[in-house]
């Protein structure tokens, strides 16, 4: 029997109260140890840690609306190899999708992994992030909102765009879900758990006005989404339109580091597959006049999305890395869907769906090969 | 457009298609000289970095050529490349590039007459589309 529950909330700190819920999760034993959110150094960033004590739960900010790193990937570090420890992972929904790609993609194990899905508002640029804190200001005052599921960003800043177009406000298949959104925040925070806990919380009954107020965040969402897609679309209708629009790429491949479904240890990229001998390149400016160099950037871009569209889960982190502010997450997730949805898969929807590169149907696609 | 010559990469599966290609010549079959041919072991080896090359380069087409469906001589390479490809053709689809210029095509060792077939059946559907029109770009 599923249990639904309230987090005792003391003078409204909601943070406060998850750090120490946490805290019981560890000192019950009930997990080794925690990867979370943390601020350890300065005031500025908050990046995934991986904490033993519960005293040192004090950095952790649960609610600080930026994410530094996709938290799976730090997840699969922990847990590709067994090290006996059973490990609590925080995890918004774009991490814990993420995270079940990355284990089907053989990069991590959720053998021994507790998550924790917490719902999400959305998320500030990491400088950006960094600059309110400078200011004085108080990012985590996005989650004012969140009665209300209403993502109001503080005055003169902007979500992440992928945070903006992100349909999934919630995770539904996390070992304890944490509810923040459609309740009375933040005198209330939701837990729930298939599982008992190791900790004594008063029950709950959830209000229905928290799924009316999901489904008003994916509807809003998902518009927001449709939009960006169409009006990407338009914009770029050819190859030749995205090869000027990625014109300011500067190969820096940041946006292959960032994303927590390219894993490869040796990307092609980085190999001198592509590195030709200097009379080709001459060979090849002799023919078109001129030849632009680095070569390949377009090459880069389509094979990233034939590599890893099909386990796109949106988080964006390759836009945010992208030193040139070009529109990668919108370009990824708009081919993603097409490509998801021929086989009927959705990234990070369950471990069960096998990845569409690792099998095949011999019945299927048979108006492709003649 | 009349002098138009389309230029096709084609990647060939050593047991079959490219056995096919070897008896169309053996058996003097005609057909139009428009046809690089790149042998690989199996189509279920050819990754797409490959075809989106020779696409951006200027190839005005890429065809792709296996073993039937359950003759793979690896048992199911074929079957995983035809996935890999339905992905190609539709992110090409999505950027806007006609995947048409992209074929998979089942052709057996014995089948040199259906390699002489396809080709020219590829040329004239190529010298139709006109171009690859990713000719002109500088090397994206």
């Amino acid at each position: 029997m599923a249990i639904q529950a309230w987090l005792p909330i003391e003078g409204g700190d909601a943070a406060g109260a998850l750090r120490k819920f946490l805290a019981g999760l560890l000192s019950a034993g009930y997990v080794d140890a925690l990867l979370v959110p943390c601020r350890l150094v300065g005031e500025e960033a908050v990046t995934p840690a991986l904490v033993e004590s519960p005293e040192a739960l004090e950095a952790c900010e649960p609610l600080a609306p930026v994410m530094s790193h996709n938290m799976a990937v730090m997840a699969g570090r922990l847990t590709v190899m067994d090290t006996g420890r059973r490990v609590g992972v925080w995890l918004r929904p774009c991490e814990l999708r993420a995270l079940i790609e990355l284990t089907k993609l053989h990069q991590a194990t959720l053998d021994h992994v507790l998550t924790i899905g917490v719902d999400c508002l959305g998320t500030y640029e990491v400088a950006d992030y960094a600059a309110m804190v400078r200011a004085g200001k108080q990012p985590a005052e996005l989650w004012r909102g969140a009665a209300d599921g209403e993502a109001v960003p503080a005055d003169g800043y902007v979500l992440r765009s992928a945070c903006r177009m992100c349909e999934y406000p919630a995770s539904a298949s996390a070992d304890i879900r944490i509810g923040l959104l459609g309740l009375d925040f933040p005198r209330q925070v939701l837990v729930e758990s298939e599982e008992p806990l190791p900790v004594e919380l008063p029950p709950a009954e959830v209000p229905a006005r928290r799924q009316e107020v999901l489904e008003r965040v994916r509807a809003r969402r998902t518009a927001e989404r449709d939009a960006a897609f169409a009006a990407w679309r338009a914009e770029v209708p050819d190859l030749r339109r995205l090869a000027e629009r990625f014109a300011t790429c500067i190969r820096c491949h940041n946006c292959m580091v960032a994303c927590p479904i390219c894993y490869c240890k040796e990307c092609i990229f980085r190999t001198p597959t592509f590195d030709h001998e200097p009379e080709q390149y001459f060979r090849w400016a002799e023919r078109r006049g001129v030849l632009r160099m680095p070569t390949d950037t377009l090459l880069f871009h389509i094979t990233r999305l034939n590599h890893m569209a099909t386990s796109c889960v949106g988080c964006g982190l390759c836009e945010s890395a992208c030193p040139s502010h070009l529109p990668v997450a919108t370009l990824f997730r708009s081919v993603a869907q097409s490509v998801q949805a021929l086989f009927n898969y959705e990234a990070g929807r369950s471990l069960k769906d096998e990845l569409p590169l690792a099998t095949f149907r011999e019945d299927e696609l048979t108006d492709l090969g003649k | 457009m009349a002098d138009f010559e389309p230029r096709i990469v084609a990647f060939l599966c050593n047991w079959c298609t490219y056995t096919a290609a070897d008896l169309a010549g053996t058996s003097r079959l005609q057909y139009p000289p428009n046809v690089r041919v790149i042998r690989l072991m199996c189509t279920g080896a050819l990754d797409p970095v490959y075809v989106s090359k020779a696409l951006l380069e200027g190839a005005d087409g890429v065809l792709i050529g296996g073993c039937h469906p359950g003759d793979c001589h690896y048992q199911s390479g074929n079957y995983k490349a035809r996935r890999r490809i339905a992905i190609l053709h539709t992110i090409l689809a999505q950027l806007g590039f006609d995947p048409q210029r992209v074929w998979l095509r089942w052709i057996s060792a014995s089948e040199g007459q259906r390699f002489a077939d396809t080709v020219t059946e590829m040329v004239e559907h190529l010298r139709r589309l006109g171009p690859n029109p990713m000719r002109e770009l500088p090397m994206s």
